[in-house]
């Protein structure tokens, strides 16, 4: 018990600093003498312990989960218990800080012979390789290969070697349409004025991230369709078929503008949520509106005996976002 | 005896009801929807009337035959009819009829041909989590995950903070203007319900900062954070700091 008591007081007297020796009193000051300034030493000790309150109420806000605005509360003791101490932080250099500006010339060169010194040792450092020039070619291209080494994952940003998803994709003479679940479409399923998103049966979850997997289903009156030549057949039953995949920038396609009453109201249309690009799935996916410059891919379709929806082929066009040069290529048949 | 009674009273009100309404469809609807509820697809002049703009116009308006006291309590009670410009999209606009009147045209509405009910839908049944995996699905490419609606092409997608949960549910199975439509097929009612949940709860979001800027999302919500601090921050330098003096 005594040892413990003996422990706190001489904490208590450390803490305090009482029976601190002074440093010894310097002959001359260096920083200019300046009388205290009460006022606002009273003023910043006070803004430090407002400041120990407010963190205080911090911890105590926390604690007490009941209170109602709990999150701004919290915020507000912090914010001000910062805030505090910001002012007499600000409080303490302005006003009892002693400073001041001084200048000071450079000094003069101590080793006047140097410089040229150390050009001579690095010249003669080098005396004993031979080969100069082959040396800086080897440097030159270990530097400049690492460089184009670092350089060369920027080439994932445009298709160079990765072009399969591009020319090629799941869709085959035959292959079903189904759902997120893998639930096979049946031509009945698909309803007017809704539009529903089909991968090909038989992929995997993750093979229908790929660029050529996802389509878009709408069903449209008979009497509005009007595919042009080179796609006259590709709907079935007036189900039309297209790449999900905006030919802008590759975005998803997921809006779908379907009028309750054409007459008056614009024309049915596949939208992209990115930049608005708007095809017209009546007229093969031609672009009505917005950036992007070529029409959707269409898919051809079928029903079969059962009345499930199939694929009578691939895509008419490449799938995906546009780049220089996409139209070069044409899938195989 | 009795029953019969209340039966008898209850078709003799509908018949009233629906004759106060096919009254009112002569004097408010019948230039654009044709007599008997038919549609008008080759327009007519039509001259200014409560609610429309008061020029000639042509008068031309899809066929109301079948589409039941679902889509005429919708239309009526958002104010989307009478519309103010044929041609435009409808918007919420002050609801032109009272209640009974209201009543009386659903009533005459439904009375045309067999069509779908007003929906009841209970969103205590749904559950908000599937509400939100639903609502991203089908709503928010164009109303916004938070319902605040946007613009496609053609069209501006409302908000739906002033939709009723009737409303809600009756707009899912019109598709009103170019909205696409979806049948019990594609979204059952008991997903309705959740859809419905979900959007009575993002009305009233909890806010845990409490300070929502519009719910316009997590990026511009750090945006106006970091450019109203930043501010604040070169002024108390510019305040308590000291330009150098260049000797």
């Amino acid at each position: 018990m005594g040892r413990v008591r003996a422990f706190v007081v001489s904490g208590i007297v450390l803490l305090l600093g009482r029976g601190r020796r002074r440093p010894p009193k310097r002959a001359e000051r260096v920083v200019p003498e300046l009388p205290p300034d009460r006022s606002a030493e009273t003023a910043a000790l006070v803004l430090l312990f407002v400041a120990a309150l407010f963190a205080a109420g911090f911890i105590v806000v926390y604690a007490v989960d009941s209170l109602p605005d709990h999150t701004q509360l919290l915020g507000a003791a912090l914010g001000l218990s910062l805030l505090c101490i910001a002012a007499a932080m600000i409080i303490v250099g302005k006003r009892l800080v002693v400073t001041e500006e001084l200048v000071e010339p450079y000094p003069p060169e101590e080793h006047p012979g140097e410089q040229d010194l150390i050009v001579q040792l690095v010249e003669e450092s080098g005396d004993r390789i031979t080969r100069r020039r082959l040396f800086k070619l080897g440097l030159g291209a270990a530097g400049g290969t690492l460089g184009l080494a670092a350089l060369a994952p920027a080439l994932s940003f445009g298709p160079l070697f990765q072009t399969k998803y591009f020319r090629g994709t799941p869709w085959r003479k035959g292959t079903r349409l189904v759902d997120e679940n893998s639930r096979p479409y049946r031509a009945s399923d698909i309803e007017e004025d809704d539009f529903y998103t089909a991968f090909p049966e038989g992929t995997s979850v993750a093979a229908r991230e790929d660029l050529g997997a996802p389509i878009v289903l709408v069903r449209l009156p008979k009497s509005l369709l009007r595919l042009p030549p080179e796609l006259a057949g590709y709907d079935a039953a007036g189900i039309v078929a297209y790449s999900k995949i905006c030919t802008h920038a590759g975005c998803a396609i997921s809006m779908y503008r379907a009028p309750l009453f054409q007459p008056d109201e614009p024309r049915p249309a596949l939208v992209c949520p990115c930049h608005y690009s708007t095809f017209d799935p009546a007229d093969g996916g031609s672009v009505t509106f917005g950036p992007a410059g070529r029409r959707l891919p269409m898919l051809p379709l079928s029903i079969d005996s059962k009345g499930f929806l199939r694929a009578k082929g691939d895509f008419d066009d490449e799938v995906g976002p546009t780049w220089w040069g996409t139209r070069i290529w044409r899938p195989e048949p | 005896m009795k029953r019969h009674a209340s039966i008898a009273l209850s078709v003799a009100v509908a018949a009233l009801s629906s004759a106060q309404g096919k009254q009112l469809y002569g004097q408010y609807c019948v230039s654009c929807h044709g007599a008997n509820g038919q549609g008008v697809a080759h327009g007519r002049t039509i001259g200014g009337a409560p609610q429309r703009i008061q020029e000639q116009q042509t008068g031309i308006g899809p066929s109301l035959r079948g589409v039941g006291a679902l889509a005429a309590d919708f239309y009526l009670r958002t104010g989307y009819m009478p519309l103010h410009r044929v041609g435009d999209q409808p918007r919420r606009a002050r609801v032109l009829f009272d209640e009974a009147q209201i009543r009386a045209l659903v009533a005459y509405i439904a009375s045309l041909k067999k069509g779908p009910p007003i929906p009841k839908p209970r969103p205590d049944r749904g559950s908000l989590s599937e509400g939100l995996h639903l609502f991203t699905d089908h709503c928010a490419g164009c109303h916004q995950v938070v319902a605040q609606g946007g613009v496609v092409s053609g069209a501006l997608p409302p908000p739906l903070e002033s939709a009723t949960d009737v409303q809600i549910a009756e707009a899912v199975r019109i598709g009103p203007y170019v909205m696409p439509r979806f049948t019990a097929k594609a979204i059952t009612d008991r997903q309705l319900d959740s859809i419905v949940r979900y959007v009575d709860w993002v009305k009233h979001p909890d806010n845990r900062g409490g300070w929502a800027i519009g719910d316009i999302g997590p990026v511009p919500e750090g945006l106006v954070t970091w450019f109203l601090a930043a501010a604040l921050l070169v002024a108390i330098c510019v305040v308590v700091g000291r330009r150098l003096r260049h000797g």
